[in-house]
């Protein structure tokens, strides 16, 4: 049996799709055999950050209602050997699925797969108890800024009512400078806030635009920052004791200057 | 004066972060009472119980809400007692 992961956030534009693009990746990469799914049923994206937005053909709805076998719906990604992709519904919306037929779906994936990642819509409707319903763990994405952390607290407060326990915390869009000048909250500050454990942290990188920009997922690249980061969390979630990422303030050219000249 | 020298080296009086620390930190007191409806209840149903040991309360007309002034919440709890109880018979 393999592992039903949610990836949620509350707030929309937080990185969740980019988080469960990349953290797939991450795990096909070891050579976990990974679906992602992406429960965010009229508004799809995971399709077009995956790059395989041309190869649908079925799509999550049609597999619920009988109208393909699953197998035909999934996206097996070319690039690499393990990953696949079931996408979600463009022409419907989230009350075409239920919970039962999700937490349904999700356990027929996990026979078939070590790691099933459902990628949730934003929002607290129908959408989301669609998403969570099958999962035994949930990643909940945010941003270091109060709209973000305050609805994450909304989230984490939900999935507990839902007999979600313990889920795990994914701080996004870091930004080192910001941080040094005291002018964004840094990981401290919004774990002591959210008071759930932290399993890792993103710094804000260009490198995930021009990425989503290609449908190439960001973690496959060797030097991104965000990359590291995304491979860091894979290897925790395989049970690996990773350290957290050193943020370092992007030296200005005086700090590169002292660098240099090591004074 | 000072503080605009400080604000010319980019060094405002209060970090913006902890200016939204605090402001989260307020909002999430009223969201986490407001969005769990057993929240207050659970609330209540504990002091009684804690209370009652040391003297006996009119459970009916008990109130107890939250407060809020600029920087800080309060527990607010207004509970009529009718009788104490002798210091001798509180349980341990």
């Amino acid at each position: 049996m393999g592992e039903v992961i949610v990836i949620t956030s509350g707030k929309g534009g937080v990185g969740k799709t980019t988080t469960t693009a990349n953290l797939g990746t991450g795990f096909a990469l070891l050579g976990k055999k990974v679906v992602l799914v992406d429960a965010d049923i009229g508004l799809r994206n995971l399709d077009v950050v995956m790059g395989l937005e041309n190869r649908i053909v079925y799509d999550l709805v049609d597999v619920v209602e009988g109208n393909c076998r699953l197998k035909q719906a999934l996206i097996r990604d070319k690039r690499y050997e393990t990953l696949y992709l079931l996408p979600a519904a463009q022409t419907r919306d989230k009350n075409a699925v239920n919970p039962e037929q999700m937490k349904q779906l999700c356990s027929e994936l996990a026979q078939d797969f070590d790691i099933v990642i459902i990628d949730c819509p934003a929002g607290i409707e129908q959408g989301f108890k669609n998403a969570i319903a099958g999962a035994s763990q949930a990643i909940i994405v945010t941003t270091p800024e109060v709209s973000a952390v305050r609805d994450a607290d909304r989230i984490i407060g939900l999935l507990e009512s839902e007999g979600k326990h313990n889920p795990k915390l994914i701080i996004n869009r870091i930004r080192p400078n910001m941080v040094k000048k005291g002018d964004m909250m840094d990981i401290d500050d919004i774990i002591e806030i959210l008071a759930i454990d932290l399993l890792g942290i993103i710094p804000d990188d260009d490198y995930i635009i021009i990425s989503t920009n290609r449908g190439e997922p960001a973690v496959a690249n060797p030097v991104s920052t965000a990359s590291t980061a995304y491979k860091n969390i894979v290897r925790r979630l395989t049970g690996e004791n990773v350290p957290l990422m050193k943020i370092e303030a992007n030296n200005g050219f005086f700090n590169r200057l002292k660098k240099v000249f090591n004074f | 004066m000072f503080d605009l020298i400080q604000r010319l080296f980019g060094k405002d009086a209060a970090c913006s972060k902890d200016v939204a620390k605090e402001r989260l930190r307020l909002v999430l007191v009223h969201d986490r009472v407001n969005t769990s409806p057993q929240f207050m209840e659970g609330l209540k149903d504990d002091m009684i119980k804690v209370i009652s040991n040391y003297m006996d309360i009119n459970e009916k007309t008990m109130e107890v809400h939250f407060a809020q002034t600029e920087d800080s919440v309060a527990l607010i709890a207004n509970i009529p007692v009718n009788n104490m109880k002798r210091g001798n018979r509180i349980k341990e």
